[in-house]
């Protein structure tokens, strides 16, 4: 394995532990990183010159940011670290990355592949307006910049992230104008049991909602978003029809908004790794076994890119995907520590179950969305134009829909327009969501200067 | 000038630093990234290329692409993953657009 050291792909919580594991059995890994720092987008750091303490950065996971932080750290010097280093293309042992201005081809043998996650968002009419953001991005905007994403903000959509960083804002000072889940209150209700099991989680979750109550702010569940209005051509309004179905209208300068997250699978796809339809989470997934192996030999997957399951499985995933690499070259790993990282494994993906329930994905957004509305927003594609190109030619599976309308062909790849559009194309065809399939990884998987690509004849 | 759009909470104690944004001269602070410089100034960062209406950005961390923006001088940068420097001259109005 020495003469092409293994890969890892990513610097998050998995691609950080899988890179600690490798050195501590002797190797030296490279590292390819888009993000000018390791931490990923969860323990993501601030830029130099910037103070705040990991208390105020991270709030309750202060402790696991700095220990992941210390983790890397402590291995920079043992490995060949590429931070601010975009991968585009992978396939057959070898990889393309981009790095300052500069795309370099590296022969592999070995790819750990964790490229974490991105928020999930289900476009309502309006949301390409100026000071709509996701959650994600409302809270890099926070903890990465110092700024709040305006000056009155109404925080809406489902899951762990729409409490979180409301709660961060409200700390930090920022004015919110309302937080609107769209999870009706009895799906909450019902999952209590189980969320119980799921230890801290669920405690934070309170925590963050009667912290955000005991300062006066409005929340609502059970809704669902009708618009967001403009005036000088920014948001000035979001329309909303509470759970008893009357139409509300909030004033508000920003949006942040998301509905979960949604795996980037691009990688994995390149390196041909078969798909399959994970029915609780909702979305296409690159195969692998609890150790991170996948049928393609020498890749292995950790952390969110290969689904949903948080930070602390990342951590285990990471740790669980290196070891499975050293045991395929004949190492021997310690058998209780591969037996207790998938033992936790299993327990998260079981708790992962009840979270996907306490958190549906609300798909009747996409499904019922107006023929008017944006539904791609890189090539302004609608709604409607999507139904009816998928009607008129006959485009029963997304990859055709997307040819014929350019859904999902801009420079996003899909990433920020694909799982709405599917459950659209899926509901205007009247098929299971696993029906109509998955937008295909293309490289570049990012946009890159046509300058650096060397062309191979 | 109109209201920003982003609003500074923290960490406001950093460098300043000059740019021009359509030819006006605006301040940011280092460590900014080019769309909190932006952002800070106005509450836009381009045009669709498929219609006139304003754009500012989405997810904030490299996905989206809605970002990118242009200098005076031709080069495109993606606003949220790039740090604003000293004397970037931006321009936010899209040539196409204007034309029409």
């Amino acid at each position: 394995m020495n003469d092409r050291p293994p890969i890892v792909i990513g610097a998050g919580p998995a691609g950080s532990r899988a890179a600690a594991t490798l050195v501590a059995a002797g190797y030296s890994p490279i590292v390819l990183d888009e993000a000018p720092a390791s931490g990923g987008q969860i323990y993501r750091r601030a830029p130099s010159g910037f103070t705040r303490s990991y208390r105020a950065l991270y709030g309750f996971d202060a402790a696991k940011a700095r220990r992941l932080h210390a983790a890397f750290d402590g291995i920079k010097g043992s490995i060949d670290y590429r931070p601010g280093t975009l991968v585009w293309d992978l396939k057959h042992g070898a990889l393309h990355c981009l790095s300052n201005g500069r795309s370099q081809e590296i022969s592999y043998r070995d790819v750990i592949l964790a490229p974490g996650a991105r928020d999930r968002i289900i476009p309502f009419p309006g949301w390409t307006l100026p000071g709509i953001y996701t959650l994600g991005g409302a809270q890099i905007a926070l903890k990465y910049q110092g700024c709040a994403i305006g000056t009155r903000i109404v925080f809406m959509g489902t899951g762990p992230l729409l409490y979180l960083v409301a709660y961060q804002y409200a700390k930090a000072g920022g004015a919110i104008a309302a937080v609107l889940d769209t999870t009706p209150f009895a799906a909450k209700r019902r999952a209590v049991p189980g969320l119980l099991r799921g230890g801290s989680t669920f405690a934070k979750g309170l925590w963050y909602v009667a912290a955000l109550r005991a300062r006066g702010i409005i929340v609502a569940n059970g809704i669902r978003p009708v618009a967001a209005e403009e005036k000088d051509a920014a948001v000035s309004v979001l329309a909303y029809r509470s759970a008893a179905g009357v139409e509300r209208r909030l004033a508000c300068d920003a949006i942040a908004f998301g509905f979960g997250l949604s795996s980037e699978t691009q990688l994995a796809d390149l390196a041909e790794i078969p798909f399959t339809f994970d029915p609780i989470q909702q979305q296409f997934l690159p195969e692998h076994d609890i150790s991170g192996r996948t049928p393609v030999r020498g890749v292995y997957l950790a952390g969110d890119g290969s689904g949903i399951a948080g930070a602390d499985a990342a951590e285990l995933a990471g740790e669980r995907a290196a070891l499975a690499l050293l045991e395929d070259h004949g190492h021997e790993v310690g058998k209780p520590r591969v037996a207790a990282l998938e033992r936790a494994l299993r327990q998260i993906a079981e708790f992962r179950v009840t979270l996907e329930a306490a958190f549906p994905f609300p798909v009747d957004i996409a499904e019922e969305m107006p023929d008017d509305t944006i539904l791609c927003r890189c090539e302004a594609v609608t709604a409607g134009e999507f139904r009816s190109s998928a009607h008129a030619l006959e485009a029963d599976e997304i990859n055709r829909a997307k040819a014929f309308s350019r859904c999902g062909m801009g420079r996003c790849q899909g990433r920020v327009c694909g799982p709405a559009a599917a459950a659209v194309l899926a509901a205007a065809l009247n098929l299971p969501p696993e029906r109509v399939g998955r937008l295909r990884g293309q490289p570049p998987v990012k946009p890159i200067p046509m300058a650096v690509v060397t062309v191979h004849p | 000038m109109e209201a920003p759009q982003f609003r500074r909470l923290a960490e406001s104690d950093r460098p300043r630093i000059r740019l021009s944004i359509d030819g006006r001269s605006c301040e940011a602070l280092a460590g900014d990234t080019l769309l909190t410089a932006l952002l800070t100034n106005g509450r836009r960062l381009r045009s669709s290329e498929f219609g006139d209406e304003p754009r500012a950005g989405f997810c904030l961390m490299g996905a989206c692409q809605d970002c990118w923006v242009t200098l005076e001088d031709g080069t495109r940068l993606r606003a949220c993953t790039t740090f604003v420097a000293e004397g970037m001259r931006i321009v936010t109005a899209s040539a196409v657009n204007d034309e029409r």
